[in-house]
């Protein structure tokens, strides 16, 4: 009985905040900002900063898990109904939304985003701009890839750093003599190793699969490489064969099963705030082998171009006080790991404090290099089929033993066909 | 003494079906006949959906000539047919002669019994993904670990897998996988449809037949499953039309994908990835109307075979 009249306060409670909240929106704007975890919480932290500088208006922040946010902005855009003022897109959705012309393009006046290209991280700002030259989203952060690794294990096999970055080949040599002398796998899954291969060499104006007039590329001797390295590493067994995100996956990192990961920058902060917060000061950041640079994943905002007219200024405003804010993107990086995309923030003396996790390393002054190296590439609009019929092909040979050339060629013959679509 | 209301108010007789099965109408024209109109559309156009509604362009049959020539339909459709066949077919074979021993072993329990057999068919399917996920588990499952128990025993353990299944990602184990959840689930609404025909079959058929010296066997076939026949065409034409439409079980397990090597994907799976993972909506469309015309000519087949000799 006691918990009665606590429950009917709360009702109450909520029920003034509402009311006091439609109060506060007659009198001003409220802005809706669409977002997924943890943008949303970098938005929900960032809102004093932003009521300090515009009283009146009110931001309602509209959270959804990641999928689910991003079918849901689909079906907005595509029956322009239900548009938030502000969405937030992952890397991987905004290079699908690009395709259409449901975004704002924000090269064109009043925004005229291009002048300020200089500002973000090339690669960031490249990703949102599309072959025509309209930008249609600002980087807010960035996933510049990390080559993770447990300098402990690697001491025990006698190894060094440079055992594992001159080379592919050395990379995975190096992960024999591991895997012998400690038990542990080299990386999570073989797959890892074909992913970011096909990531490295691409010719200008290539990209992923595909290039620029829609040939697919699958059959060149950058599939045909990242194939065979990650054969190589199958069948000396140096693959956990478990997917990313999977408990097996958390559990190898905390049982140190797994010797290394190539990842964003950020999976240092998910090991150490949940993943493995065990495995501290064992870690080490270096640049990803052979002088590779990736991208993993990055968030922009962006604005519906069918959104509401009257409140687009506004809009562009928070997306610009979210991007171009020194001090809001330094918060959402010591807060959340989100990595900031403007170059300014990346000045800041928090780059060169010592992490505890990676054993005291100053690995923020790797990634900033690393970013500053980042290319981004072209994307075509089968970029998410071509992934899979890729990884369908690499598990036949992974499993099955498929001949690589016959592999490839079969996966090039299924995207000529929906090349053109 | 009984409410009424004053004349005006009242419906008359002519017009009360219709305003009684208005509300039904309003929302199967909402969610039903919309839909499919919309996908028939859809079926001729291409649309890149974050453009917009007014970014359709018309381009004939298009959708339909890739489907038909896209080898990813047809591996899709041919898991379907494996998935259908492995899973429908065990179904009768099963349900027939359970819902016989149901029928003949129970009267009390018979109740119970079959609302035990009923329980998958109503229970939600995240459930349902989250049992069977750690029943398949290749290191932890239940069923991998029966068979190494199995294993144990001589002769019959020369038949089992030599090694832990990796049921979930083996592209040759997955589809056994998925036939088991679908045949669990669906076998006792089987029960369910042969149970009420056995209780119209009159028992003075039975009373005659064991005067003139049949045996229970006999009985069976002479009698039981001749009487069962139109509740056969029926069991049978919804799991023809369930088995061509497969969605959730292999949704559920394959996370959405549709498994290693696509082994999992049905053609529901498929047309449905196709829509909002590859932003394919006209293709999506296509094929699911292709689907369609597939489960209406094998309605229309199973139709025929059942059809009596005198009719």
């Amino acid at each position: 009985m006691r918990q009665w009249p606590r429950w009917m306060s709360a009702v109450a409670l909520a029920l003034g905040a509402s009311l006091a909240g439609s109060g506060v929106a007659f009198a001003g704007t409220t802005l809706t900002v669409a977002a997924f975890p943890a943008i949303d919480e970098i938005v929900r932290s960032a809102l004093p900063a932003w009521h300090a500088l515009h009283p009146d208006v009110e931001v309602k922040i509209v959270s959804r898990e990641l999928n689910d946010h991003h079918t849901a902005m689909t079906t907005a855009l595509s029956t322009a109904k239900g548009l938030p003022d502000v969405m937030a897109l992952e890397i991987g959705y905004l290079g699908r939304f690009a395709q259409g012309t449901g975004l704002e393009d924000l090269s064109q006046p009043p925004y005229n985003l291009s002048r300020e290209r200089g500002r973000f991280t090339a690669y960031a700002f490249d990703q949102a701009t599309t072959p025509s030259g309209a930008v249609l989203a600002v980087p807010t952060d960035i996933g510049p890839g990390t080559l993770l690794y447990r300098a402990d294990l690697l001491a025990k096999a006698g190894l060094k750093e440079t055992d594992l970055t001159a080379s592919w080949d050395g990379y995975v040599a190096a992960g024999v003599k591991l895997k012998a002398a400690t038990g542990a796998y080299l990386l999570a899954h073989a797959r890892d190793m074909k992913d970011i291969l096909i990531r490295t060499g691409l010719q200008p104006g290539e990209g992923l699969y595909f290039n620029k007039d829609s040939r697919p590329l699958v059959t060149s001797p950058r599939f045909v490489r990242a194939f065979e390295l990650a054969r190589a590493v199958r069948r000396q067994q140096l693959d956990a064969k478990v997917t990313a995100w999977s408990s097996d996956w958390t559990e190898g990192f905390k049982r140190g099963g797994i010797a290394t990961q190539m990842s964003g920058a950020w999976l240092a902060g998910h090991l150490n705030s949940w993943l493995a917060p065990g495995t501290r000061g064992k870690w080490r950041a270096a640049q990803l082998p052979e002088g590779a640079f990736a991208a993993y994943g990055g968030t922009f905002f962006a604005m519906a171009r069918h959104g509401d007219a009257a409140r687009k200024p506004l809009a562009y405003e928070f997306i610009r006080f979210m991007t171009t804010n020194r001090a809001q993107q330094l918060a959402a990086f010591k807060a959340q790991d989100a990595f900031p995309a403007l170059i300014d923030a990346q000045t800041d003396p928090f780059y060169d404090q010592p992490l505890p996790f990676l054993g005291g390393q100053a690995a923020r002054r790797d990634w900033r290099a690393a970013a500053a190296h980042i290319r981004a590439f072209p994307v075509h609009k089968q970029d998410a089929f071509a992934r899979e019929v890729i990884d369908t092909e690499l598990d036949k040979v992974l499993d099955r033993d498929k001949d690589i050339a016959a592999a490839l060629a079969d996966a090039q013959r299924l995207l000529q066909q929906r090349a053109r679509r | 003494m009984s409410l009424r209301l004053p004349p005006t108010l009242r419906l008359s007789p002519r017009h009360a079906p219709y305003a009684l099965l208005a509300p039904f109408l309003l929302l199967f024209a909402v969610f039903g006949l919309f839909p499919l109109l919309f996908s028939l559309y859809l079926a001729f156009h291409s649309w890149e959906p974050t453009s917009g509604l007014g970014a359709m362009h018309w381009v004939g049959l298009d959708n339909f000539a890739f489907a038909l020539q896209d080898e990813w339909f047809w591996k899709s459709m041919r898991n379907t047919a494996w998935l259908a066949i492995a899973s429908g077919v065990p179904q009768h074979l099963v349900a027939i002669p359970l819902a016989t021993f149901l029928h003949i072993a129970f009267k009390r329990w018979r109740n119970p019994m079959v609302g035990a057999y009923f329980l998958p068919y109503i229970t939600s399917s995240v459930a349902i993904a989250i049992l069977f996920s750690s029943l398949f588990s290749t290191d932890y499952g239940l069923i991998n670990l029966a068979i190494a128990t199995l294993r144990e025993i001589p002769l019959l353990g020369q038949l089992m897998p030599q090694a832990a299944v990796d049921w979930l990602n083996d592209p040759d184990a997955l589809k056994p996988a998925i036939s088991t959840i679908v045949f669990w689930r669906y076998v006792g609404f089987n029960v369910v449809l042969y149970l009420a025909a056995l209780q119209t079959i009159p028992p003075d058929l039975y009373e005659a037949a064991t005067m003139d010296g049949a045996s229970r066997v006999q009985q069976f076939f002479h009698i039981t499953l001749p009487s069962l026949r139109p509740m056969i065409f029926f069991g049978v034409t919804l799991s023809v039309i369930g088995g061509l439409q497969l969605f959730e079980e292999p949704f559920i397990l394959t996370g959405g994908k549709g498994g290693s090597d696509q082994a999992g994907m049905s053609a529901a799976v498929y047309l449905y990835r196709n829509a909002f993972d590859f932003n394919d909506f006209g293709a999506a469309s296509a094929m699911s109307w292709l689907l369609f015309f597939i489960v209406a000519a094998l309605t229309l087949l199973t139709n025929r075979a059942f059809r009596r000799k005198d009719d």
